[in-house]
């Protein structure tokens, strides 16, 4: 057996080296004459082991981590092909603590297939889904995604099975399946690691959508930050239609699907789906009112689901394990599973996919391992630049889109960013309205001029200029915001403003009496 | 600075960039980064030729150009560093990076080294969140930015 031996071409991996390690290992190799197969996976998401290589042996894989390229003469001395010991030693990887703690539905193969080959896709569970469906009626495939209690992982948490129901109900002459993944949050990364490490679970997830609701076309709007997963993606498609699963009839079924991979221009607001659509439409990105529901009038004025990565990507082991299976999992209202992006300040930064149900703290302290400077842990902002700072005494709320709307705020994307206590908050509520006003589309006024103002108020409070009278200016400003902006945009950008001055108080006394208290 | 093409040339180079990809459904956003990726940027000269071509008015097509961040009107520097300047990397330090950086580049943001050697952005994530601070040169990207990779980063733009 020739020895194969993964090195991620993950863009986190890489931004770590990996592409280092990869030559290191391929010339050692060729100096040693050795043969073996370098496969370039996916990333299994434990950022802080990367790059970590693993060898697949005898007895199975074998893992070793954060390699250097000045490891790697090392390695082959310690004989690491066959699974040897060495000081960058992890053992077998799904036994590593923080990849065994999870629960891999949607990233079952993420990190540990090869994302361009459909053969290992297929020996890992891939299309099973896909042929299930292909066997139901589009009413049956949309009543088993609404059964597993499904909601958009984009962040409005809207139930997918429901939105499929709309579409599949509304009659026209050509339907779309869009894809969002437009992934601007900070401290998100689940769209990217899945459109890298696993491509075609979401083209087999966007497939089964298209069958399910009579949509022939599908798009992936892809932002332009992410140039390795667009190159990904648009291989897959690629493969995926040679292949047969893609084209003129699906697996050879009756059913025709196909799609393209688009990429957008660096507007953070094409996130927001109409925005997307428009900008799709080769339009400025602007925002539109709803009604009508792109599930009436979408893309180009057609029936459209607009679904995120996520969400889509969830779509086959549904299909192939039913949805009593998915639903098992999760707590209340939100069902199943969540890819848990652990960011920012934090000790063991990477991706976890969980039930719904754990605490912020059990994420942020026991997964995460609390600040990577080893300081105490201030804030943390739940669900990208829109979500909500959460101090520690709310480290009790559950993983879940109800309790986190109790407590004020969301669990959007999934992504938690964490930070030390050398932040200022004073800092972060000033940044979401700059951040917004930088990317504002501008069609609302509360948004678009709102946000400016917020920022010189915000400046205004810092200077100690009638803090009190300015800190309730912005308040009513937020209300404002919340309440007259069309969508997320400036509709949340006051949940991180309102939550740093609600949470943090004492960042927002004036400069003096914050120095004296110091 | 490299010098721009006449306009005749862009009026062609334009008209072949939209010939190939006309045919797809919402095809301007595809036409104007074929266009980036031609010259560098969105040349003012290749704006009529795709009103024309679109049959949509000029004052749209600028609506649009104008409207995206990545789409420049003048091209860049020979190297584009992209550096995060949200959450996940403000968490890990990235104002000092900013700082140091512009002091070692002599630049600021959105601007050009005057020998045309680099351009510096701001960019609002990377998806690169669990190896904060982080960036982005000539698309390869970097994790973990420290002062050691700092010093690399501007001894390549500037060799």
């Amino acid at each position: 057996m020739i020895p194969r031996i993964y090195i991620p071409g993950d863009s986190g991996a890489l931004a770590l080296g990996a592409e280092k390690v990869a030559k290191a290992i391929a010339s050692e190799l060729a100096e040693r004459g050795i043969e073996a197969k370098i496969v370039r996976n996916g990333s299994r998401g434990a950022y802080f082991l990367e790059p970590m290589v693993e060898v697949a042996t005898a007895n199975g894989r074998v893992a070793y981590g954060p390699v250097k390229p000045s490891d790697v003469k090392s390695l082959f001395d310690s004989g690491f092909l066959t699974g040897g010991h060495h000081k960058r030693w992890l053992g077998v990887p799904d036994k590593i603590p923080f990849l065994a703690k999870q629960t891999r539905l949607t990233f079952a193969r993420c990190g540990v297939t090869d994302p361009l080959s459909l053969e290992s896709y297929k020996k890992y569970g891939g299309l099973n889904g896909l042929t299930n469906a292909l066997g139901l009626t589009p009413a049956a495939i949309v009543a088993e995604v609404t059964e597993s209690g499904l909601r958009g992982r984009g962040g409005a948490g809207f139930p997918t099975g429901i939105k499929w129901k709309t579409v599949l109900d509304t009659s026209g002459d050509r339907k779309y399946i869009v894809c969002n993944a437009d992934e601007g949050d900070s401290g998100t990364f689940a769209d990217r690691m899945i459109m890298e490490g696993d491509p075609f679970v979401l083209i087999e997830g966007m497939t089964i959508a298209g069958i399910a609701t009579g949509a022939t076309k599908g798009f992936v709007y892809v932002r332009s930050e992410y140039p390795h997963a667009v190159a990904v993606m648009n291989k897959a498609v690629e493969i995926a239609r040679k292949a047969g699963v893609l084209g003129a009839s699906v697996l050879g079924s009756a059913h025709a699907f196909d799609m393209e991979i688009r990429v957008g221009a660096g507007a953070y607001v094409c996130g927001e789906e109409t925005a997307l659509l428009d900008s799709l439409e080769g339009k400025r990105g602007m925002v539109r009112a709803k009604p009508p529901l792109p599930a009436h009038k979408g893309l180009f004025g057609k029936p459209t689901v607009i679904n995120n990565v996520i969400s889509l990507a969830s779509v086959p082991i549904i299909m192939d394990k039913g949805a009593a299976f998915y639903k098992d999992f999760g707590m209340g209202r939100s069902r199943g599973t969540i890819p848990i992006q652990i960011a920012g300040n934090v000790k063991y930064a990477g991706l976890f996919e969980a039930a719904f149900g754990m605490t912020l703290g059990e994420i942020v302290d026991e997964i995460g391992g609390g600040t990577a400077t080893g300081r105490p842990v201030k804030a943390v902002q739940v669900g990208g630049p829109l979500g909500a700072y959460f101090p520690r005494a709310l480290f009790d709320t559950p993983f879940d889109y109800e309790a986190f709307a109790a407590k004020d705020g969301l669990i959007g994307h999934a992504g938690i960013v964490v930070f030390d206590d050398t932040a200022d908050m004073l800092k972060q509520a000033r940044f979401a309205m700059e951040f917004c006003a930088i990317e504002s589309c501008g069609k609302c006024t509360p948004c678009r001029i709102g946000s400016t103002r917020g920022v010189e108020t915000i400046d205004r409070i810092a200077a100690g200029i009638e803090p009190e009278k300015n800190l309730a200016l912005v308040t009513d400003l937020c209300n404002t915001m919340k309440f007259g902006s069309l969508c997320a945009l400036g509709g949340f950008t006051p949940y991180p403003v309102m939550s740093s001055i609600t949470h943090f108080p004492d960042d927002f006394k004036p400069a003096p009496v914050r120095v004296a208290a110091e | 600075m490299t010098m721009q093409p006449a306009s005749t040339e862009i009026t062609s180079r334009t008209a072949a960039i939209i010939q190939e990809l006309k045919g797809l459904e919402g095809p301007l956003l595809p036409i104007l980064h074929g266009i980036q990726e031609e010259f560098g940027h969105v040349p003012k000269d290749a704006l009529p030729v795709i009103a024309e071509a679109l049959n949509i008015s000029r004052a749209e097509v600028h609506g649009v150009v104008s409207f995206y961040h990545d789409y420049r009107s003048h091209p860049a520097g020979r190297h584009v560093l992209k550096l995060c300047q949200a959450e996940s990397c403000q968490s890990m330090g990235s104002d000092a990076i900013a700082a140091k950086l512009k002091q070692l580049l002599g630049i600021g943001f959105h601007e050009t080294a005057r020998d045309g050697s680099v351009t510096l952005e701001p960019v609002y994530c990377l998806g690169l969140c669990a190896c904060s601070p982080a960036a982005m040169l000539d698309g390869q990207v970097i994790g973990r930015l420290d002062d050691e990779k700092l010093d690399e980063i501007v001894a390549e733009v500037r060799s």
